[in-house]
């Protein structure tokens, strides 16, 4: 991770990257919970949060992790129609290079968004989501959770339900997963799994007893409603009754088992409302690690660009401030 | 004009494999013929190829309507530049050629360019939408001898069968873009495991092969000659073979593209791998492949699709399908079947030069003493790296960049003139020896 300029995906990253990652932002996380949740790692660095598509939680995450790093933020957010009046996600390239940001954290509705970025612009780039691609933070920070709650990732069994064709979230997920030894299942029906998802090393299954056989995560994806007009579901209905959630599923399932969801959840459809508010729920907690995840992503970015052996230093002492 | 040291390779042609070639006057002598005649050029080139200048049945020029991207002019100089002295240029310009006055207009800028013939497709139907008939008769007249919708399926099967029967009367030749325009979708690459891993929407392969077997059922139905355009899966070239088997009057192309890259190649999220049909499997690969060994691909077309560098340069979602191949194309045919030795060099003339002039009704393709000159040089040893910013073409969405390949047109000849000359890098690097009398 010291050496990467980008983080732009899971897939690109070695097991032993990830952990540096989950192990910083583990100290990340004990700043949070001081009085005076601020560290100078980032004093006099400039970061840019370039938002094309709307996200409130991802951007509020970004930025609050930024300025826990004493970094000075930039929000930039369009919504995608001025892209379509001309402006080129290679304009705001260089916009971007012209204001002499140090970082871009970019969230856009597109594909390799974020990897064409990293070949246009000096600065770091962060990938907070790119179409159906990667969501690396997001990913880490259910990596944390998950180890956090379960003291390992090694050989644990997920079962990531719902919207697999759509959702970068799964595929972060599941290279993150599969790379740390865990054994992962996805279930939906055949219509939201993308073709040839099984070379990714998960098993597939239409059944969630099936699916949720044994599970110590059950991960649910957000089932996006325009779903159902694409063709891909006959009814949200049906769809809750296959594969909803259910109190009863619950108690199929071991006592440690975590409830996870990347949010926002669309209560009734992916899972029962008893289920959500439920002791195994660990949502919220998500929410949290993940300013944790992108101090500590932010942080190793930089330091691997500065290559400062004393703040490499600090981190490893377990004392940013 | 004196060719000598260069093998002649025109297959079932009185001079193949004869040494050299004179030129007098524009028309090809009998070798022997007139030996007291001073030549005023003479080239030598040892170890060349002298063969029927090359045809590119399939081409899209932009003029009228985009000539941002490219123009007759910078085309048809790219074509001569690849070795063609004939193209055929598809019909989806603003307007498109679904008139006579559009084809005039091309054939007049053809007519002050560099001299390669151009030979434009008329649209199927009007506006190529699917609706209404073109008028054949009258665009036949303006000399269209093919019509397709090319970059658009016909899509409905009612209008396709009309449309074929109503060719069929004027021995006009479909060329089909075989594409189930809902199976595509928004699709953007191939659908399968790169698809999945890039998170890109996916186009099945049986998004081709469906229209595929519907236009060859068509064919079947209305006795219309069809071509192919395009193949890119095993399931299409599967099913040309069939019906080739059984009588159905169907040919095909291919293009370099899909038997020299695969959908791995997206990993760059670099617009210039973005086609349509998309990239394949390394298995479609292998099949396409065979398919040109075989014969069931009759013809290697280029799909030239020049692209300004803003519909290229943004995410890949967003940019336009298509790549220029005009100045890669006997390179890449000549390094990858050639030099393997997976096809020959009169299999080569064939499925760059004879097929197409065939399927088109074109009078090429052949080397004749007494006819006017229309050739092409190849030399086969020549070592080149591709460099976009060098070609003749307006536009540089090229995918080869940087690759090395081994095999050029030296020399191409129109009507007994030259229309591209490598002067200076072939008597560099390569035994062609030029001298002017
Ligand atoms: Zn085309």
């Amino acid at each position: 991770m010291v050496k990467r300029r980008h983080l732009l995906g899971l897939r690109e990253l070695e097991p032993l990257e990830i952990l540096e990652i989950l192990d910083s932002a583990r100290s990340f996380r004990e700043v949070l919970d001081r009085p005076i949740k601020k560290v100078p790692a980032l004093r006099g660095i400039t970061i840019c949060n370039a938002f094309f598509e709307p996200s409130t939680r991802t951007r509020v995450s970004f930025e609050l992790a930024a300025k826990r790093l004493s970094a000075d933020v930039l929000n930039f957010a369009t919504t995608g129609s001025s892209v379509s009046k001309g402006e080129t996600l290679i304009d705001t390239v260089r916009n971007i290079e012209a204001m002499k940001v140090e970082m871009v954290v970019l969230r856009h509705g597109s594909s390799g968004a974020a990897q064409f970025l990293s070949t246009h612009v000096k600065a770091n780039v962060v990938n907070a989501g790119d179409g159906q691609h990667e969501h690396p933070t997001q990913a880490l920070l259910d990596l944390y959770t998950m180890r956090e709650h379960l003291s390992r990732l090694q050989g644990i069994r997920v079962a990531i339900i719902g919207d697999v064709a759509h959702s970068r979230v799964a595929r972060s997920n599941i290279w993150g997963l599969t790379k740390m030894g865990a054994k992962v299942v996805v279930c939906a029906p055949q219509t939201l799994l993308p073709p040839d998802i099984q070379s990714l090393g998960v098993k597939t299954s239409y059944r969630l007893e099936e699916a949720l056989d044994g599970a110590q995560v059950v991960y649910l994806l957000r089932l996006q409603r325009e779903r159902q007009d694409g063709g891909y579901l006959p009814s949200l209905r049906e769809y809750a009754r296959t594969f909803g959630l259910k109190v009863e599923h619950l108690e199929q399932l071991p006592p440690e088992t975590l409830l996870m969801h990347p949010g926002p959840m669309n209560r009734g459809v992916e899972a029962e409302n008893a289920v959500v508010d439920g002791h195994r729920s660990v949502i919220l907690e998500q929410v949290t690690n993940g300013v944790a995840i992108r101090m500590a992503v932010l942080f190793l970015l930089w330091a691997g660009r500065e290559g400062t052996p004393a703040v490499r230093e600090m981190l490893r002492e377990g004392s940013v401030g | 004009m004196d060719l000598v040291g260069g093998r002649v390779v025109d297959p079932d042609g009185p001079l193949n494999r004869r040494e050299g070639l004179r030129i007098v006057d524009g028309r090809l002598v009998e070798p022997g013929d007139q030996a007291d005649l001073e030549s005023d050029l003479m080239i030598d080139l040892q170890g060349g190829l002298l063969t029927p200048g090359l045809s590119d049945m399939h081409v899209h020029l932009r003029e009228p309507g985009y000539e941002d991207a490219e123009t007759v002019a910078t085309g048809l100089r790219a074509a001569a530049r690849g070795g063609f002295t004939r193209v055929a240029c598809m019909p989806n310009t603003n307007p498109p050629v679904d008139q006579r006055s559009v084809v005039e207009l091309l054939l007049a800028r053809a007519r002050e360019a560099c001299g390669v013939h151009l030979h434009p497709v008329g649209a199927v139907t009007r506006g190529l939408k699917s609706d209404d008939l073109t008028e054949m008769a009258e665009l036949k007249e303006a000399g269209v001898t093919a019509v397709s919708n090319d970059g658009f399926p016909v899509f409905s099967s009612r209008t396709m069968r009309r449309a074929m029967e109503y060719a069929k009367t004027f021995d006009m030749l479909i060329i089909s873009h075989a594409e189930d325009e809902g199976l595509k979708g928004d699709g953007v690459m191939n659908e399968g495991y790169w698809s999945t891993v890039l998170g890109l929407r996916g186009i099945p392969a049986a998004a081709e092969e469906i229209a595929v077997m519907r236009d060859i059922a068509l064919s079947r139905l209305t006795g219309c000659r069809l071509h192919i355009a395009h193949v890119s899966t095993a399931g299409s070239v599967d099913a040309i073979r069939r019906a080739k088997a059984e009588g159905v009057p169907v040919t095909a192309e291919t293009a370099p593209h899909y038997f020299t890259l695969t959908h791995a190649a997206l990993q760059s999220y670099d617009a210039n791998f973005k086609m349509n049909p998309p990239l394949r499997t390394e298995r479609d690969v292998e099949a396409i492949l065979q398919g040109i060994v075989d014969g069931t691909l009759d013809v290697i077309a280029t799909d030239h699709a020049p692209h300004s560098q803003e519909k290229k340069e943004v995410e890949l979602d967003q940019a336009s399908f298509g790549i220029i191949g005009l100045e890669t194309s006997l390179g890449l045919v000549m390094t990858h079947l050639l030099r393997p030795g997976r096809v020959g060099a009169e299999d080569l003339v064939r499925l760059m030069s004879q097929r197409a002039a065939k399927i088109m009704g074109w009078n090429s393709g052949h080397l004749r003493a007494g006819e006017l000159a229309e050739l092409t040089l190849i030399d086969p040893q020549a070592t080149w790296t591709v460099d976009p910013e060098l070609f003749a073409s307006k536009s540089r969405n090229c995918p080869f960049g940087g690759w090395e390949l081994q095999g050029r047109a030296a020399l191409t000849v129109v009507e007994g003139r030259l229309v591209h000359w490598e002067k200076s890098r072939a008597e560099a690097d390569s035994g062609l020896l030029v001298r002017a009398l």
